[in-house]
């Protein structure tokens, strides 16, 4: 099976997949302040460099504690709490 | 009853095939269960536009039949997606899943071809009515208590709808046409049909229905929901609510909201329906914002969403029917036992999160790129943010905890789980073909939409760096805080925590006190009217005896077997009376549009 093999192959040679994760995601970041043409852009602020990777990132964190805060503000129920399921 | 020329409303050919579809056995039926569809489908490709299927009721004008641009992007997927959900839902044997989900998809193009309010309404509520039967059919115990929440909540939709149609009709001195309503000067009528329509678009605090019901339908019920009911509502909303302000806040809270329950969700179809709040918040954010660009966004959004969605649900809903878990908590390492449902999920997952060169990439950012033309600024900000949670959940949680991490299987569960039968495996390739297909060659949706010429090019490099840049930055993200986003066996309160718990009180109160009231009242008949009836019985009893027994015998007789049979008809299943109900408004529609001929 072609996407097993494939998928044990990455877990295999796990460590060359994250360096190569991290030089792309570095090179993303180069190259979208040396080649990518802001004209496009809405707001002065997405002329930083890495803007799109910071709001990335912090949106993924604010998400998780944001709403991990708010679960645990009494949202998240046993799953007999309703007691009908 | 007057009568224009022949025209086969779609819903027609659907209608008949659920009628058809218990009479049919074997090879037939699985041949029927392709052809019903694809002759609808077929037959919403051909339709020409204008305006037809017009029928004098009494003194009322009803319009079956209007076809335009806008009528017909809605048409299309809707037909498409009964094709593919009709194909992934082919193995179940039992008829009465292919006639509800058949019924519910006529009920929704009976909608989006309606002309006016009155055929909206019918063909609002045929969807209501059949979609319910989509959940029952899971036959457990939850399921049932699921489809009464569900169908409550939807009737008073439905009541709100037409609550406001009737206002309107008065107010606009006999108008009941379905067209763009005055937006900026909304009345009583505007906000109760805006209710109605935004209750099955699911936007807070209308929206505690959805992941309920969604995550306890049958496998292939949840298929079918996941398209037809808030998209119809996404049709109604473009044409009749484009432009009106309060959308944009509601769809970007909808955005949002469906992100942060998605964190806490620990059943997979739950978070999948928690993912269809989050982007039909794209849609209202758009009909809200009401420009060209976003209308024609939200249309491209609802097409995309239909696919993208439908296989998300194919995915997980496979992995549910191998191994009767949908839990994260109950799965995980499944990637060597259910490969292809872990690649066409994925697909599914890339597509949601508007990944370059899938469906989504091309559709979602018509939306935020209107809201930034029109310098809603923050707003737009807050769509990028939301969709950094799409990827998050939909794109890396749901395929990781299910197919890789801790492996929480059963050891049952492990043996149960493999690829599912080749019709689901088809109907998924197919999904995940439009969902590419959609991403890479873009004028095959453009040019559907309603307002052309389409200007708008999303494969600009600024446009692909800064979604890639979000995408994977929130990936490493995930990544970096995977122990944080362990699932955990809970589930959230949501706004249904109100109706299940009032009705909680009524039953309390029905059980106790009024229960106690009752026992007191029949006390007290029993002491009056027996004292009363022995003083009567006494006087009467010669008379009794001698003249009437004969005939008070007869009719005692007729009163216990009719009052017998009332009792039976009572304690039947409220459900088969429904579906008795059902079945008559199917019967009485297929009348109507018969003579229509």
């Amino acid at each position: 099976m072609i996407i097993v093999a494939l998928i044990e192959f990455l877990q295999k040679h796990l460590k060359a997949v994250v360096w190569i994760c991290g030089v792309l995601l570095a090179l993303l970041v180069v190259g979208d302040f040396l080649l990518v043409d802001k004209e496009h852009a809405h707001t002065k602020a997405e002329h930083w460099i890495g803007f799109w990777s910071a709001f990335g990132f912090i949106a993924c964190l604010l998400i998780i504690f944001v709403s991990k805060w708010y679960g645990h503000l009494g949202i998240m129920k046993r799953e007999d709490y309703y007691g009908d399921e | 009853m007057a009568m224009s020329e022949l025209w086969i409303h779609p819903s027609v050919i659907l209608l008949a095939g659920a009628a058809l579809v218990p009479f049919v056995r074997g090879k037939a039926r699985s041949a029927l269960l392709l052809l019903i569809p694809l002759l609808a489908f077929a037959r919403i490709a051909s339709l020409d536009h204008g305006t037809f299927g017009t029928l004098q009721f009494l003194d009322w004008k009803l319009t079956f039949g209007r076809v335009d641009r806008l009528s017909q992007v809605f048409g299309y997927i809707m037909g498409l997606m009964c094709v593919l959900g009709s194909l992934y839902g082919m193995h179940v044997k039992r008829t009465a899943d292919h006639s509800a989900a058949w019924c519910y998809v006529a009920g929704s193009l009976g909608v989006i071809y309606a002309g006016d309010y009155l055929v909206l309404f019918l063909f609002w509520e045929l969807m209501a009515f059949s979609s319910v039967f989509l959940i029952w059919l899971r036959g457990s115990k939850a399921s049932l208590g699921i489809g009464y929440r569900y169908l409550l909540v939807h009737v008073l939709g439905g009541l709100s709808l037409l609550g406001g149609i009737i206002l309107r009709y008065q107010a606009t001195g006999g108008d009941y046409s379905f067209g763009l309503v005055d937006v900026a000067n909304p009345d009583l009528s505007t906000w109760l049909i805006l209710i109605g329509f935004i209750l099955n678009a699911a936007v807070p605090p209308f929206h505690g229905w959805l992941p309920d019901a969604y995550s306890g339908a049958t496998v292939t019920g949840s298929v079918f929901l996941c398209a037809f009911t808030t998209k119809t509502a996404i049709y109604a909303l473009c044409r009749g609510f484009a432009g009106m302000d309060i959308l944009v806040p509601l769809g970007v809270i909808m955005a949002i909201y469906g992100v942060v329950y998605a964190v806490l969700e620990n059943d997979s179809r739950k978070l999948l329906a928690y993912h269809i709040i989050s982007q039909v918040g794209y849609m209202v954010a758009g009909v809200g914002i009401g420009t060209q660009l976003a209308i024609n966004g939200a249309c491209a959004h609802a097409f995309a969403h239909i696919l993208y969605k439908g296989l998300l649900f194919m995915g997980t809903g496979s992995v549910l029917m191998m191994t009767g878990k949908s839990k994260f908590t109950e799965l995980g390492g499944l990637y060597k036992k259910m490969p292809w449902a872990f690649a066409f999920t994925l697909i599914g997952g890339l597509s949601i999160s508007a990944f370059p060169l899938f469906s989504g990439f091309v559709s979602k950012s018509m939306i935020v790129s209107a809201g930034f033309e029109e310098h809603k600024n923050t707003w737009a900000f807050l769509l990028m943010l939301a969709s950094a949670g799409t990827f998050l959940h939909t794109g890396l949680k749901v395929p990781y905890f299910i197919w890789f991490g801790k492996n929480n299987c059963s050891k049952e569960t492990w043996d149960l789980a493999k690829d599912p039968p080749w019709n689901m495996i088809a109907a998924m390739a197919i999904m995940s073909f439009f969902c590419i297909f959609i991403g890479c060659y873009t004028p095959y949706l453009y040019q559907m939409l309603p307002n052309q010429p389409v200007a708008y090019h999303p494969y600009t490099a600024y446009h692909v760096s800064e979604t890639l840049q979000i995408l994977l930055f929130t990936a490493v993200g995930f990544f970096l805080f995977l122990k944080k986003l362990v699932p955990t066996p809970t589930i959230s309160m949501d706004v249904d925590w109100l109706y299940r718990m009032t009705g909680r009180g009524v039953r309390w109160i029905a059980t106790r006190p009024l229960q106690a009231a009752d026992e007191w009242v029949c006390e007290v008949y029993r002491f009056c009217g027996m004292a009363w009836l022995t003083v009567s019985a006494k006087t009467s009893a010669a008379f009794d005896w001698n003249v009437i027994d004969g005939v008070v015998d007869g009719l005692a007789r007729t009163v216990r077997s009719t009052g017998d049979r009332l009792r039976h008809l009572q304690s039947a299943q409220l459900q088969v009376n429904i579906f008795s109900a059902v079945a008559v408004l199917v019967v009485l529609l297929l009348g109507v549009v018969y003579s229509l001929r």
